[in-house]
């Protein structure tokens, strides 16, 4: 450190052109400056606290929890040690269902969320003019700033009975989802595309476009040179946007409640079971946390996580 | 590459139809906030602007609006302290465990807002309400400014990484001191970074639901919260539109304006 090597007192013992040679706040100054360990003390000690005490003591708490019991009168937390909890979470069949139909649905929308990403960032990279991709990159970011809650709810009049959807599907004969798991699918691919459309779009204006070309004078046709070329270049791309839209999707549940109909996610077990049965909600919420944890590995051994 | 042009016409096709898909839902919430009709039902048949005075003589709404801004002002105000703290920490020294403070900061918007919500809820229900800390206000505001931390940081870490530290050298060989170096040279160094921190914390705090109905008492209403509870109510539906209306010209038309500006100045 460049700063360190300069002697203190020369720093603040010097008389200003004002004449001090003592002003406020100098003795802490010169203290500060002589000791680089205490200043990293000072800086660290209060978001460590914060954040490594308060916070991952809630986590670990939390954990802690999990192995306690409820008496089933008063609904108080009673701490004993018993793995009741993750037995009931693990063999309940409602429990193993609801687990394994969010984790279908965080898929689903993650699917969905990259099979429209990809036509929409070869379009805005590689074939609309430098205008009509300055629109559309800030069309796609744009819907970021209006709230959660109102884009949830913009799906809930969408979707409702005899609502817009069904108005547009009349004349061909069809009507909506109404409320249910496909429009909680829609809604929350809605909810997270930007983070799956900005890294891929970015990704295909990185390809050159003599790549293409040569692609195309080896005589592949364009789906083919997309398959090809195209693709397997966008992989840390899709993996780094999958991140987002799986994990996201993943924890939650505000969206389930308003448009999923009677579709019940992790979050909705979690949520009901707070007060009722806290260590089974955090029995519970070990969950998305391992599977996160489990997808994060396995997007980090793919090596796409290193061109984040 | 070389497409041929029926290639090109559904690919600008599509790419209009998912602008539709992500415009048309937003349209139709303004407006539906004019449908004198509270059926819900398509198309819109009588408008009316009732709602939109209801909605602004509605006392919960406006209670609710002062809870966010309040709770955003304050974990703004806790983040940007300690998240430009861990940002000098982390790109000016070195040290045992830097990767782990790292992850530290990005593991509340890391992990699901549901963990992070009975996590804390659970702590403050188990041992900060036996000594009189309840959930309240405050549970609110520390569970925001928990997640808001990254937003600081991160922006204020990728500032710091470009500054020139030969200009604090020359400040303090010229005899000011650490706090009046910070303050005069540092500061005006990253402000525009800790100030693009702030605005996006504010922005998450202000939006956020999840962490909040796990640490906020009964009672106790944000906007989000709010308009949770009234989304579902079919004689509040309305004015819960009339918000959601308000919300979406009041975030996009700003941002929208800041882009072109700032993409216009590029050019």
């Amino acid at each position: 450190m460049a700063a360190s090597t300069i002697e203190p007192e020369i720093v603040s013992g010097t008389p200003t052109p004002d004449g001090h040679h003592h002003r406020r706040g100098d003795g802490i100054s010169r203290l500060l400056h002589a000791r680089p360990k205490l200043r990293l003390t000072a800086l660290l000690t209060l978001p460590l606290a914060w954040l490594g005490v308060l916070y991952i003591g809630s986590l670990v708490l939390l954990f802690v929890t999990a192995f306690w019991t409820t008496d089933t009168f008063t609904s108080k937390v009673i701490p004993a040690f018993t793995l009741e909890n993750f037995v009931e979470i693990l063999t309940v069949p409602a429990y193993q269902l609801t687990a394994l139909r969010t984790i279908g649905i965080a898929f689903a929308v993650t699917a969905l969320c990259a099979v429209v990403a990809l036509p929409l960032g070869l379009y805005m990279a590689k074939v609309a003019s430098p205008t009509v991709r300055a629109v559309l990159a800030i069309g796609i970011t744009l819907p970021l700033w209006a709230g959660y809650l109102v884009k949830v709810f913009s799906w809930r009049i969408t979707f409702m009975n005899g609502g817009p959807l069904d108005w547009l599907l009349a004349p061909l004969g069809m009507t909506g989802p109404g409320y249910g798991t496909p429009a909680l699918i829609v809604t929350l691919a809605y909810l997270w595309f930007p983070y799956m459309a900005v890294p891929v779009y970015s990704a295909f204006r990185q390809i050159p476009d003599n790549l293409f070309d040569a692609s195309s004078d080896l005589g592949a046709k364009a789906w083919a040179t997309v398959r090809t070329v195209a693709i397997p270049l966008l992989k840390p791309a899709f993996i780094a946007g999958s991140i987002f839209t799986f994990s996201l999707s993943l924890g939650d549940y505000i969206a389930a409640q308003f448009v999923g109909g009677k579709t019940q996610v992790i979050g909705t077990v979690i949520a009901s079971n707070i007060n009722l049965n806290p260590p089974l909600a955090a029995a519970f919420g070990t969950v998305p946390i391992v599977v996160v944890v489990l997808y994060l590995f396995l997007a980090r051994k793919s090596g796409a996580l290193k061109q984040l | 590459m070389r497409f041929s042009s029926s290639a090109i016409f559904s690919l600008r096709l599509f790419a209009g139809l998912i602008m539709a898909a992500i415009y048309l839902p937003l349209i139709l919430v303004v407006l539906n906030s004019f449908n004198a009709s509270t059926s819900g039902t398509f198309p819109i048949t009588d408008f009316t602007t009732r709602w939109w005075s209801a909605a602004f003589h509605n006392e919960g709404v406006r209670e609710a609006l002062w809870t966010s801004l309040r709770v955003a002002a304050l974990a703004t105000t806790i983040a940007l302290v300690l998240g430009t703290m861990i940002a000098f920490a982390l790109s000016r020294y070195e040290f045992f465990g830097k990767n782990t403070v790292n992850l530290l900061v990005v593991l509340p918007i890391a992990l699901p807002g549901i963990v992070t919500g009975v996590a804390l809820n659970n702590t403050f229900k188990t041992v900060l309400e036996p000594i009189g800390i309840g959930l309240g206000l405050f549970s609110v505001i520390v569970g925001h400014a928990t997640f808001c931390i990254v937003m600081v940081f991160n922006n204020v870490q990728a500032r710091l990484g470009r500054i020139n530290r030969g200009l604090e050298e020359a400040a303090m060989d010229m005899g000011a001191n650490v706090v009046k170096t910070f303050f005069t040279v540092t500061f005006p160094g990253f402000r525009s970074a800790f100030v693009a921190g702030g605005v996006l914390a504010f922005a998450l705090s202000f939006d956020e639901i999840v962490v909040t109905t796990f640490t906020a008492p009964p009672g106790t209403e944000t906007l989000p919260i709010w308009i949770f509870n009234n989304m579902a109510r079919p004689n509040q539906a309305p004015v819960v539109n009339v918000i959601a209306a308000l919300l979406i010209l009041a975030s996009m038309v700003p941002v929208y304006l800041s882009q072109r500006m700032t993409g216009d100045h590029k050019k």
